[in-house]
């Protein structure tokens, strides 16, 4: 997909709450062997949930792209762990950072492209006019049922995107895809506190297909190599989807061991390849193409071909960078992991 | 904190927004309307930047009621950079790391969320600086 007028990214932020649980905890607790998906997971605190991890990813986007928020035309945060199942997020935010109340205000959810999805929405209301600035975020708090092969990864960051025109941009959107099929790999039914899983469509049928669909077909519709591509961020569940897809695209690891923050802070769902986006955008210099695909369960992926510009260095350091908030980190026991997430009765 | 004034101070809380002074200049936060220096009427909504410094602080370990899941927590007096000094909950933070004169910096969290079908209370907090800017 390509707008008929170029839109990019004016402003980005990321966030990433400051609790780490090793694996290892995960694997005493449950008597487990073998080698864990990631080496740790961020833990939100107990004053923290998904709208205060979109809120502070907003605000450093904000202070990237150094704009009125009362030109903000849409305020979209894409999650599968809202606070409410009714009541939106979205509006929160907005009113948080001034945008109110003339804006469009609403939360999206498909798993972990959630917040992708609102990217390519956000693309079409910005080109079309209709807007002058659209907000795109993707933040979750992700539950992993105790025991599960989940409650290694389910970890909780967000970033967001601020949408503008290509000429104020410091990452500009040059073409992109989406790939949806109807695939029950992963799922939760209302009034359920966790997410149910069908193994085996976790992998081949599920992120692999979605991953590897979109990206080739974007990349053949563009007439891209992966050598055309300085960085390759993918939704990152683990550490070991992402390397594989990339390697059967013909990626090198220098291309994606920038984005790929899977082994220190776990699965952050719709934050994830958003998070990953992010990392490149610390660290890239003008005039490179990045290549971007999410996945959400349920299931599709959302492919950007996104071109840094002249714009991004000044703008890099307007804000806490992604790898300050990795940094940034406090380990925990399954312990105090059991009572930051409240998974304890104590009445 | 009920629903209405949930509502209510939703600027305050969320933005971080109180008044300047039209006649003399002072920042006002929280907003009251009459200048606290000069006694003036009407003042114009300003937005505080959330930067300012630890003026004095305690740390709680017998929270009132609603607060319990929390404790301990620290209390501090913030001296926004732009005058007013504020009193909030510092997070992310161990009671024995704060110090008077230390850097912090607003952040949005949550303040009080007792029951699992009520309205969820967001609101300001302080913690040490890290921004960029």
């Amino acid at each position: 997909m390509k707008p008929l007028r170029s839109v990019g990214i004016v402003g980005y932020g990321a966030y990433i709450p400051r609790y780490r649980l090793p694996a290892g905890e995960i694997a005493r607790v449950w008597g487990e062997k073998g080698e864990p998906p990631v080496r740790e997971k961020a833990v939100p605190g107990l004053d923290e949930d998904t709208l205060t991890i979109a809120l502070e990813a907003t605000r450093n986007a904000l202070a990237r792209a150094g704009i009125d928020p009362q030109e903000i035309g849409a305020v979209w945060v894409g999650s599968e762990s809202h606070p409410y199942a009714v009541k939106p997020t979205g509006t929160i935010i907005a009113e948080a950072i001034g945008a109110t109340p003339y804006t469009l205000a609403a939360d999206l959810q498909f798993a972990c492209k959630a917040g992708t999805e609102a990217i390519q929405a956000g693309i079409g209301l910005v080109a079309s006019g209709m807007v002058k600035y659209a907000l795109a975020v993707g933040a979750d708090t992700a539950q992993g049922r105790p025991g599960d092969a989940l409650e290694y990864t389910a970890a909780a960051g967000g970033a967001a995107y601020l949408l503008g025109s290509a000429e104020e941009s410091l990452a500009v959107f040059e073409e992109s895809l989406s790939y949806v099929t109807d695939t029950p790999d992963f799922w939760r039914r209302p009034y359920m506190h966790y997410p149910s899983h069908a193994q085996r469509f976790t992998g081949e049928p599920g992120y692999f297909h979605h991953v590897l669909s979109a990206a080739q077909a974007l990349m053949e519709r563009t007439g891209h190599k992966a050598e055309h591509f300085r960085h390759l961020v993918l939704h990152q569940p683990n550490a070991k989807f992402p390397e594989r897809a990339a390697r059967r695209l013909g990626f090198r690891p220098e291309q994606w061991k920038t984005g790929l923050l899977a082994l220190e802070i776990g699965n952050t769902y719709a934050g994830a390849a958003l998070l990953g986006l992010a990392a490149v955008l610390d660290e890239a210099q003008p005039d490179e193409r990045i290549l971007v695909v999410s996945f959400g369960s349920g299931a599709g992926s959302d492919a950007f071909i996104l071109r840094t510009t002249e714009q991004l260095p000044a703008r890099q350091r307007l804000a806490t960078t992604t790898r300050a908030y990795i940094a940034r980190r406090v380990v925990i026991d399954y312990a105090l992991y059991a009572r930051y997430r409240r998974k304890l009765l104590t009445e | 904190m009920g629903i209405p004034g949930t509502w209510r101070l939703r600027n305050q809380r969320l933005a971080l927004i109180g008044e300047v002074c039209h006649t003399c200049g002072k920042k006002i936060f929280p907003p009251r309307d009459v200048c606290p220096d000069c006694a003036r009427e009407a003042q114009h909504a300003f937005r505080f930047s959330g930067r300012g410094e630890i003026y004095s602080f305690t740390t709680v370990f017998n929270p009132p009621a609603g607060f319990e899941e929390y404790a301990p927590y620290t209390v501090a007096l913030v001296k926004l950079e732009e005058g007013p000094i504020v009193t909030a909950q510092l997070t992310d933070v161990e009671p024995d790391q704060v110090a008077i004169g230390q850097p912090v910096e607003m952040v949005t969290r949550k303040l009080q969320d007792e029951s699992r079908a009520g309205v969820i209370s967001y609101g300001y907090k302080f913690r040490p600086r890290m921004s960029a800017t």
